[in-house]
């Protein structure tokens, strides 16, 4: 039988006023947390790790993990901050959530804040999505009229501040150690680990960070019990998550699903390829994941089975590109992306990614030599697990893979622009009806 | 204008010569790690008494969110910007002597981050979305065509101050490719006819909408401010969710999918072993 869909964080996104607490607590919104409230925090911290909820920000580390890695209370302060920075080229599953339905994370951000015993939280939320920003603030605002947020939360005793605080555009922030050194007024880039944010996090204190929809699927873990999350999803990629969909699809967007689905579904239900037009490659999780080709069709979409088959299941982002789609102009853009974002801090990455540049673009033009591509792996070589942090890992993925599936597209970088063998308006939405040939 | 910001802005003028020339170099792009910036000017100007009395009552607010104050730095630097357009060298002084930060902490900090402003920006900042996804559906040609419309390019803005066009990374609304940012609302969907009407109605001073977003677009001073932290009491304008986001909502409506219940016990209390 062929995967449903299972709209939980989405459910009421349709609603014309789906953002307010109203909505929300008419959606059994803050249910959960009195649930919660009426259980021993530790409980909370066994309950998400028996869920087998894994991060869905990209790394995929157990959630519950991550709480039970606190250091036992010494009397001093304990941080949750909610990495907001969705960024990753391909992703917007967490925007969309913060502004259709932001209380599932104030929500599962108190849930969290209970179970790891701290009273000050924190969204990092990426500077460049005003509005969501604003959805934020006033869900906050609600929370505290409504007694879930403050002093003595519904008399139990507990005190909870949450602050949201705004980026100013910087990829590496999503890093979560980066994001820590942002949000205490620093320059962005990341801390040699360890010590783990568990144990020196913001502040140098023990801190939690976690993504966005990693928190907003508490609510609905607690409410309706781990087993129901494991009732969903593989055995090692447990419970549902968002599937966003964009590129050469009919209809692109988020398809909320268990974990395991496969792109051949997720196609069949957006109405497939745009019409006239075949699947060339994508990414199945951002463009830090290596692309997959046609070939890979079927392939669960958990975290081991996309691993398995030699990438990774990052955010869930489906950047799906058709045949009309220079693979080298792809990766070129992709290069660029990561030299511009690197953050300086490394020499494998603040180098390695501008050397990249260079030959990608000389690829591009058509003006490549010979041992460009050879150049190329040896280059992602000496970056891939030498640099400080994930950014320098991902610059590598979209190359290595793209020269393993599409080399002979490289090899013609070296004699002929890729616009001539792509023209790039084929690909665009727009300019199909001057194009039909 | 002040005597240091016309200096500034001949100086950007300069600028902006030197990149054009430096972009004519066949196969040269605009999208490098080798950004050429105006630095940050020491101003000898500093605010004016009533504005720096607000300053300073704002940022107390702000440093009062955080348990160590250096935490504020940011909205700061956006509360700079929402004063004088861009960040300042009397902004950098400022944010400096709230937080007892040397000018040089500050300025380390305002310039690692591109939503801060070197120069004086536009009005409206335009910044077409140029990452791989957007590009390819159409971002680099709405780019292009809407760069030779304005006659400006990366990172600069038109002469009567209305527009800075930018190219932007990937701003989490794939989805709606091309995506096209105005002052950080979305406008999804975009096409390069579309993309020059929205500029030409903002330099015409008509109030534009985003897809998803407030009623209208404010102006980068006015969500500097929010973006500092400051409500403007516009969270309930404008869609929950667009079209694309509820593609799946869609799917599962029509078919009768929903999310499993939660398995049946007893009591409710007794749900959690």
């Amino acid at each position: 039988m062929s995967t449903e869909l299972t709209p939980i964080l989405s459910k009421f996104w349709d609603h014309p006023q789906s953002w307010t607490l109203e909505t929300y607590e008419a959606n059994d919104g803050y249910k959960a947390l009195r649930k919660a409230l009426d259980q021993p925090a530790a409980d909370l911290v066994d309950m998400a790790k028996g869920s087998g909820l894994r991060g869905r920000g990209g790394a995929g580390f157990p959630t519950g993990l991550k709480w039970g890695f606190l250091p036992p209370p010494d009397g001093g302060p304990r941080y949750l901050v909610i990495n907001a920075d969705e960024s990753e080229p391909g992703t917007c599953k967490d925007v969309p959530l913060m502004m259709a339905a932001p209380h599932f994370l104030i929500e599962g951000m108190i849930i969290t804040s209970y179970a790891i015993g701290c009273e000050h939280a924190f969204i990092y939320v990426r500077g460049e999505v005003v509005h969501v920003y604003r959805r934020l603030m006033k869900a906050v605002e609600e929370a505290y009229a409504a007694g879930y947020l403050g002093k003595d939360i519904m008399g139990t005793g507990l005190n909870l501040d949450i602050t949201v605080h705004s980026g100013a555009g910087a990829y590496i922030c999503g890093e979560e150690t980066a994001l820590l050194d942002s949000l205490e007024g620093r320059r962005g880039q990341p801390r040699l680990k360890p010590p783990f944010p568990a144990v020196a996090g913001l502040y140098a204190r023990p801190t939690v960070v976690n993504n966005v929809e990693s928190i907003a699927s508490v609510p609905p873990i607690v409410l309706n019990g781990k087993d129901w999350f494991t009732g969903m999803g593989t055995e090692k990629s447990q419970g549902f998550g968002f599937f966003s969909l964009s590129g050469h699809v009919t209809r692109p967007g988020q398809y909320e699903a268990p974990l395991g689905i496969t792109l051949r579904e997720l196609l069949d239900m957006a109405g497939g390829i745009r019409e006239g037009h075949q699947l060339k490659f994508w990414t199945p999780g951002g463009s830090s994941t290596p692309i997959f080709t046609d070939e890979h069709l079927d392939v669960p979409l958990d975290f081991d089975s996309v691993a398995a088959a030699g990438s990774m299941l990052g955010t869930r982002a489906l950047q799906i590109f058709d045949e009309t789609t220079s693979v080298v102009r792809a990766v070129s853009r992709w290069t660029d992306f990561y030299a511009h974002e690197s953050c300086g801090k490394c020499t494998p990455c603040r180098e390695g990614t501008f050397w990249l540049k260079q030959i990608m673009e000389r690829l591009e033009a058509g003006r490549g030599s010979q041992d460009d591509i050879d150049k190329l792996v040896d280059i992602c070589d000496n970056i891939l697990g030498r640099s400080f942090c994930a950014l320098g890992d991902g610059a590598t993925s979209p190359i290595t893979s793209a020269v393993q599936y599409f080399r002979e597209e490289f090899e013609a970088g070296m004699h002929t622009p890729a616009s001539e063998l792509f023209p790039p308006q084929r690909s665009t939405l727009f300019a199909k009806e001057t194009l039909s040939a | 204008m002040s005597q240091h910001e016309q200096e500034d802005m001949r100086s950007q003028l300069d600028e902006a010569t030197e990149r054009r020339v430096h972009h004519s170099v066949p196969g040269h792009s605009d999208h490098g790690p080798l950004h050429h910036h105006t630095p940050l000017h020491p101003s000898d100007e500093g605010y004016p008494a009533e504005v720096l009395a607000k300053m300073q009552a704002d940022a107390a607010d702000l440093i009062s969110r955080y348990p160590q104050k250096r935490s504020a730095l940011l909205p700061l630097l956006h509360l700079v910007q929402s004063i004088d357009g861009y960040i300042t060298g009397r902004g950098v002084q400022f944010c400096a002597e709230q937080l007892d930060l040397s000018t040089a902490e500050v300025s380390g900090v305002a310039t690692f981050y591109t939503q801060y402003k070197r120069h004086p920006n536009g009005e409206y900042t335009v910044g077409v979305c140029t990452n791989t996804l957007c590009a390819v559906m159409g971002g680099d040609q709405i780019f292009d065509e809407v760069s030779d419309h304005l006659g400006i390019g990366h990172d600069e803005t038109t002469e009567d101050g209305s527009i800075t066009l930018e190219r932007v990374e990937c701003n989490a609304a794939c989805d709606y490719a091309p995506v096209v940012m105005v002052n950080w609302e979305f406008f999804d969907d975009q096409t390069p006819d579309s993309t020059k009407k929205l500029v030409d109605d903002l330099r015409d001073g008509k109030d534009v909408v985003p897809t998803r977003g407030a009623s209208k677009v404010c102006s980068f001073k006015q969500v500097s401010r929010v973006l500092a932290g400051f409500t403007d009491g516009r969270a309930d304008e404008g869609v929950g969710a667009g079209p694309a986001s509820l593609e799946g909502v869609k799917v599962a409506a029509k078919n009768g999918w929903t999310a499993p219940a939660a398995p049946t016990t007893s009591d409710d209390e007794g749900a959690e072993k």
